[in-house]
C-alpha cells in the first residue's frame, strides 16, 4: 500500500518534471523562432547593420585566424601520419594524397574550424550580449527607439557568415599543405603521386560541400549564442552560464548538423 | 499625459505591483518615491514598454503602449527619454557616440555637424567637461556615467523624461546640477517628467507632485506640502526613515571632515 503510494508519487513527480521540461523547451523553441523571424525582418535595415558587421567581422576574423590555421595544420599532419601507418604495404601510396585531401576538405576543415569558433565566437557573443542585457544596455537601446536586432544581433550573425566560410577555406588549405609536407617527409611520397591521388578522387562538388557545411556551422556558432546571450538573466552568474551554455549548445549543434548534412549530401 | 490604470505585475511568486494607478499631467514633474525594491523601476519601465504589465493599461500621449506595433512603439520611445539607474552606457562606444545614439531623429542623427554640437551642448547641460566626449564609459566614475546617461536621454529633445534615481550616487554639487536641469527642462521646454527617487529632499524640490509607492500600491499622491502634512502612517514612516538616513549621512560627513582636518 505504502510502496504503491510512493510509486504513484514518484510517477507524478516525474510527470511534472517532464511536463515542465517540455514547457521550457517549447518556450525556447517559440522564442528562438520569433527572434529568427525578427532577424529576417531586420535585414531591411542594412544602413544600420552593415558598418557594424564589418567591424565585427574584422574583430572575429583576424582574432581567430591563427588558432584555426594552427589546429588545421596539426590535423593535416596527423591525418597524414595515420594514413601512412594504415597503408604500409597494402595500398598504393598515391591513395594517401586522396585520403588527406578528402578528409581535410570534407570533414576536418569545416568541423574543426566550427568547433574552435563555437568556443571563440560563441563564448564571445554570448558574454557580450549577456553583459549588455544584465547592465540594461539592451533596454537602453530599445528605450531610444532603436532595434537591438539590427544594432547588435544582425552584425554579429552576418559577420560570422562572412568569416567562418573564409576561415574554413584557409583551414582546408593549411591542412592539405601540412599533410602534404608530412607525407613527403614520413612516407616518402613524391609530389606527382600526391597530386595524382588528390586529383583522382577530387570532385568540384567537394569544395561546395565544404562551403555549405561551413555556412551552416557559421549559423550555429552565431545565432545560438546570440539567442542565449540576448536572453541572459540574473547578473554576472547569468553571463557566465550563458557563455558556457552557448559554447556547448553551438558545439553539439555542429556535430548534429555535420551528420545531417553528410547524410543529405553524400548519403546513398 | 501618462496614465497608468490598475497595473498588476508579478515575477513568478513575487507580486511587485498590485493595482497601481497613476497620472502624470502634461508639463508637470512627478516624483515617484518608495523604499528600494518596491517596484519603482518596474513601474517606470512599463511607461515606455520595456516591461509589460500582467494586467492594466498604460497610455502615453493618447497611445495604448501595449497595443502598439513595433514601429509605432519605436516612434513613441523616441519621444520618451529614459535615464537608467546605473547609466546603462554602451561600453564599446565613446561618450560622444553614446550621446549621439540618443539623437533619435534620423535626419539629425546623420548630420555630423549637428551631432557634434548637440553632444557638446548635452555634456554642458549635465556639467561635464567637453574632453569627456572622447572617453569610454569604463574610464568614467559612477557619477559621471550617470550624467552621461542623462545627457544621452535628453539628446533627442524628448517630450517625456523618465529618470530612474538620477541623483543617487552623485555628490551634492552635481545632484543640484541635475535637479536644476530637471526644473529647467520643465520650465523652458515643457517636458513632462517622472523622477524615481528614494531621496525625499531632492525630489520635493523638483516635483510638482509626489507619489509614494508602498507595498505594491500607490499609498499617497499630492503636492510636496500635502505629503509633508499627511497623517498616513506609511507616509510618516517613510519620511521618518529618510530623515534618519540623512541625519546619519550628515553625521558621517561631519566625522569625515573632522578626521580629515
Ligand atoms: N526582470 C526581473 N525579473 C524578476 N524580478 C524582477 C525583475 N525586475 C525587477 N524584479 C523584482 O521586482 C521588485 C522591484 O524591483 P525594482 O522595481 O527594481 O525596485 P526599485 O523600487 O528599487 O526600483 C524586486 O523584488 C525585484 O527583485
Ligand atoms: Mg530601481
Amino acid at each position: 500500500m505504502h510502496a504503491m503510494a510512493r510509486r504513484a508519487e514518484i510517477t507524478l513527480d516525474l510527470r511534472r518534471l517532464v511536463g515542465r521540461w517540455t514547457l521550457r523547451s517549447a518556450g525556447h523553441a517559440g522564442r528562438f523562432t520569433y527572434l529568427f523571424i525578427d532577424m529576417l525582418r531586420g535585414l531591411a535595415e542594412w544602413r544600420i547593420y552593415l558598418p557594424r558587421t564589418f567591424e565585427q567581422a574584422t574583430g572575429v576574423g583576424f582574432g581567430s585566424l591563427f588558432i584555426v590555421l594552427l589546429v588545421a595544420g596539426f590535423a593535416g599532419a596527423v591525418t597524414s601520419l595515420q594514413a601512412g601507418y594504415q597503408f604500409t604495404g597494402t595500398l598504393p601510396l598515391y591513395y594517401a594524397g586522396a585520403v588527406i585531401s578528402e578528409s581535410m576538405i570534407l570533414e576536418l576543415g569545416p568541423v574543426l574550424t566550427g568547433l574552435i569558433l563555437a568556443g571563440r565566437i560563441g563564448a564571445r557573443y554570448a558574454a557580450e550580449l549577456g553583459t549588455m542585457r544584465v547592465t540594461e544596455q539592451i533596454d537602453a537601446l530599445e528605450s531610444l527607439g532603436r532595434s537591438p536586432i539590427s544594432h547588435l544581433l544582425l552584425p554579429r550573425v552576418l559577420a560570422g557568415l562572412l568569416v567562418v566560410p573564409a576561415l574554413t577555406m584557409f583551414a582546408n588549405g593549411m591542412g592539405l599543405f601540412v599533410g602534404w609536407i608530412t607525407a613527403k617527409q614520413s612516407l616518402g611520397i613524391t609530389d606527382a603521386d600526391f597530386t595524382y591521388g588528390a586529383r583522382f578522387f577530387f570532385r568540384p562538388l567537394d569544395l561546395w560541400y565544404s562551403l555549405i557545411k561551413s555556412y551552416w556551422f557559421a549559423g550555429a556558432v552565431t545565432v545560438i549564442p546570440c539567442y542565449i546571450g540576448y536572453n541572459t538573466q540574473q547578473g554576472a552568474e547569468g553571463v557566465g552560464r550563458a557563455a558556457t551554455t552557448a559554447v556547448v549548445a553551438a558545439s553539439v549543434s555542429i556535430l548534429l548538423l555535420d551528420v545531417v548534412i553528410t547524410k543529405l549530401l553524400l548519403g546513398k | 499625459m501618462i496614465q497608468l490604470s490598475d497595473i498588476h505585475k508579478r515575477f513568478l511568486d513575487n507580486v511587485v505591483l498590485d493595482g497601481v494607478s497613476l497620472e502624470v499631467r502634461d508639463g508637470e514633474t512627478l516624483a515617484l518615491l518608495g523604499p528600494s525594491g518596491v517596484g519603482k523601476s518596474v513601474t517606470l519601465k512599463m511607461i515606455n514598454g520595456l516591461l509589460r504589465p500582467d494586467a492594466g493599461d498604460v497610455v502615453v500621449d493618447g497611445l495604448h503602449v501595449q497595443r502598439l506595433k513595433r514601429g509605432e512603439l519605436s516612434e513613441l520611445r523616441s519621444r520618451i527619454g529614459y535615464v537608467f539607474q546605473y547609466g546603462a552606457l554602451f561600453d564599446s562606444d565613446t561618450v560622444a557616440e553614446n550621446i549621439r545614439l540618443g539623437i533619435t531623429d534620423e535626419t539629425c542623427y546623420s548630420d555630423d555637424g549637428y551631432c557634434a554640437d548637440r553632444v557638446r551642448e548635452c555634456l554642458r547641460l549635465v556639467n561635464l567637461a567637453p574632453d569627456v566626449a572622447e572617453k569610454y564609459p569604463a574610464e568614467l566614475s559612477g557619477g559621471m556615467k550617470k550624467r552621461v546617461g542623462i545627457a544621452r536621454a535628453i539628446a533627442g529633445k524628448p517630450k517625456y523624461l523618465l529618470y530612474d534615481e538620477p541623483t543617487s550616487g552623485l555628490d551634492p554639487v552635481n545632484a543640484d546640477v541635475i535637479d536644476g536641469l530637471v526644473e529647467r527642462l520643465r520650465d523652458e521646454l515643457g517636458v513632462t517628467s517622472v523622477v524615481v527617487s528614494h531621496d525625499v529632499r531632492g525630489s520635493f524640490r523638483v516635483a510638482d507632485r509626489v507619489a509614494l509607492l508602498w507595498q505594491s500600491k500607490i499609498r499617497a499622491v499630492g503636492t510636496p506640502e500635502q505629503i509633508l502634512g499627511s497623517r498616513d502612517a506609511a507616509v510618516l514612516q517613510f519620511l521618518e526613515r529618510d530623515l534618519e538616513m540623512s541625519l546619519i549621512q550628515a553625521e558621517s560627513v561631519a566625522n569625515v571632515r573632522k578626521d580629515g582636518s
